[in-house]
């Protein structure tokens, strides 16, 4: 081993082509332009850590829910029992499970916000995902303040069979009450959000907003084109398609969200303290 | 259901109060069971073209029964039915997905695959419910959700996401048969109740079998293990929660007695609506909300351990996968 180099420890990916446009972008500058390409404006999938920072007002989050991890309630093994595949998921991300939970303030509004990791398995919605979302929704309710879910997922988690199914019945009735407290939701859909979840929560927001390019449909490629027996149109199920199809309020480009979010709710915030209507 | 028949009482057990026969003839506890049948077998049944459908258990357990159609928007779905009825004399408003028991029926009810639309019908249906104070039965009997381009066009995911929050927060008794299959998101979007029954050879998961295998195993050959390794048959969901209680088929599976297992599903729904008609509005809506707030595995969080610290160039963006 020439000059004591460890191999596996050396990062060889100083560097990322674009998909979009093939420009190579060299990493430091991409992680400076929020992970979206300098050249053609794509927009590179984001970690949850560095999302909750671009969006949530500076040092004003503490995070909640910590330590739910996911049990094994079917005991579930395909290649390998469920636990190991979280463990080995927990090993690769530094996360308990594919959501986060905290509680901050954008733009000066408090907020519960609960961000997706699309690296841990997927995103995959179980029943950790479940909880944080639902309690984070429920703790909007007892406090009054807004919900804002980033979502970046899959769909359900196979692993826990039906009981991952009935997530999206759980979070469904969070929001629902939610929804009669008066109290502003806004889902923000980013690349890829697919499954289980767009066909729940991630669709329900007074406003649901999207990144540009993010591929959001409710059933896979493979599933799709299966069906019809041909290849699809290029875009088909993007942001910009469901945008077009009147699914979708706005298409926000990531510089962008902070302040959007900001607007918004502050706008939902001053109508609901306004006293000529709680008369 | 322990939470409503804490609220209305139940015939027998120590708390009981002697009001009412509810869980007559019914399978509470998968010791009941005499014999399980392997959950590949239970695919197979649930999926028997055979096997009574949503119209044939409406027109035979209900009276008077008026289908309704349509949407107002787009059109009317033949894969999800609906309309108002009599069952035992009190008005109900049933919504069902419904396959075909031959290939040119099931042609015309895709397979038992709704579009938006078909949801969207759904959600009128369950509104009108509502409105009218009318207690709301479904059947849930479907694959999937239908995965076209026409489907994602019109907002399939919306229109399955706006059933399920009508359902979760409808004022108005609900109660779910699963007949045969329940195919993931497509199914819970007729499956949200206060009281969820499923009749003994019926299956419930969050994908099929062979998506399952082929994402997991890649390969959908191995939709038995897939099948197994889900707990989706009937005694696995009974002993999860997901379902309440299990309707016995007869000798043979429901494929081959459509009548009894008819008069079975009637006389359970008749139970099940007295006793859900005794539950006020607000506490029937909390219960509801417990029921599927409760739903979850979450494990030792003491125990776990701590996950190692990330090398910095793993947070970096990764390329996506083309």
């Amino acid at each position: 081993m020439p000059f004591g180099r460890k191999p596996k420890e050396f990062p060889s990916n100083l560097w990322t082509q674009c998909p979009d446009c093939g420009e190579m972008l060299f990493n430091k500058q991409l992680v400076r332009n929020l992970s979206v390409c300098t050249k053609c404006g794509h927009h590179f999938r984001m970690g949850a850590r560095e999302r909750i920072e671009l969006l949530v007002d500076k040092g004003s989050f503490s995070e909640q829910d910590v330590d739910l991890v996911s049990g094994d309630p079917l005991a579930f093994t395909d290649s390998k029992p469920y636990p190991e595949r979280i463990v080995a998921a927990q090993t690769k991300s530094g996360e308990k499970d594919a959501a986060i939970a905290v509680t901050a303030r954008i733009g000066g509004n408090p907020v519960e916000l609960v961000v997706m990791d699309f690296e841990f398995m997927g995103g995959s919605m179980g029943s950790v995902v479940g909880e944080k979302i639902a309690r984070a929704a429920e703790r909007a309710v007892a406090t009054g303040s807004s919900l804002v879910v980033v979502s970046a997922s899959g769909g359900a988690r196979m692993q826990e069979g039906t009981l991952s199914l009935m997530q999206m019945a759980k979070i469904v009735a969070a929001i629902a009450r939610l929804d009669e407290a008066g109290i502003p939701y806004i889902s923000v859909v980013t690349d890829p959000t697919t499954g289980g979840v767009l066909a729940s929560y991630a669709s329900l927001g007074d406003l649901v907003v999207a990144e540009p390019g993010a591929l959001l449909r409710f059933s896979g490629e493979r599933v799709t084109s299966g069906t019809v027996g041909e290849k699809l149109p290029v875009g088909f199920g993007k942001a910009e398609f469901l945008l077009e199809k009147g699914f979708l309020d706005q298409i926000v480009p990531r510089a962008q969200l902070r302040d959007r979010l900001a607007f918004f709710l502050t706008s939902f915030r001053a109508a609901t303290q306004d006293v000529r209507w709680s008369l | 259901m322990s939470m409503i028949e804490r609220l209305v009482g139940r015939t027998h057990g120590p708390e009981s109060n002697g009001h009412l026969p509810v869980d007559a003839d019914l399978i509470t506890d998968a010791a009941q069971l005499t014999s399980r049948p392997s959950p590949w077998e239970a695919v197979q049944a649930a999926r028997n073209v055979k096997r009574p459908h949503s119209l044939d258990v409406i027109t035979r357990a209900f009276d008077k029964f008026q289908e309704l159609h349509g949407d107002r928007g787009f059109r009317d779905d033949p894969a999800i039915v609906g309309g108002m009825a009599e069952l035992d004399g009190r008005p109900v408003v049933i919504v069902g997905q419904q396959k075909g028991a031959s290939t040119e029926e099931n042609i015309e009810r895709n397979f038992g695959m709704p579009h938006p639309e078909g949801y969207r019908k759904a959600i009128r249906l369950y509104r009108l419910a509502e409105k009218f104070h009318l207690p709301l039965i479904t059947f849930v009997d479907t694959p999937g959700a239908y995965p076209g381009p026409e489907g994602e066009e019109r907002g399939q995911a919306e229109a399955i996401a706006r059933a399920i929050f009508t359902m979760t927060r409808l004022r108005t008794p609900v109660i779910a048969v699963i007949l045969g299959e329940g195919g993931s998101g497509g199914a819970l979007a007729l499956g949200v109740a206060d009281v969820v029954l499923a009749l003994e050879n019926a299956i419930y998961s969050v994908i099929s079998p062979e998506g399952c295998a082929a994402i997991l195993w890649r390969s959908p050959a191995e939709a038995e293990r897939a099948a197994k390794a889900m707990r989706l048959a009937g005694p696995d969901l009974l002993e999860l929660g997901i379902v309440d209680a299990l309707i016995p088929e007869p000798p043979g599976g429901a494929h081959a007695d459509h009548d009894r297992t008819v008069a079975a599903i009637k006389t359970a729904l008749v139970a099940q609506l007295a006793k859900l008609e005794r539950v006020p509005g607000p506490d029937l809506l909390s219960a509801r909300y417990e029921r599927f707030r409760a739903f979850g595995a979450i494990g030792d969080t003491a125990s776990a351990p701590p996950p190692p610290a990330v090398p910095w160039w793993r947070k970096l963006p990764l390329m996506r996968k083309r």
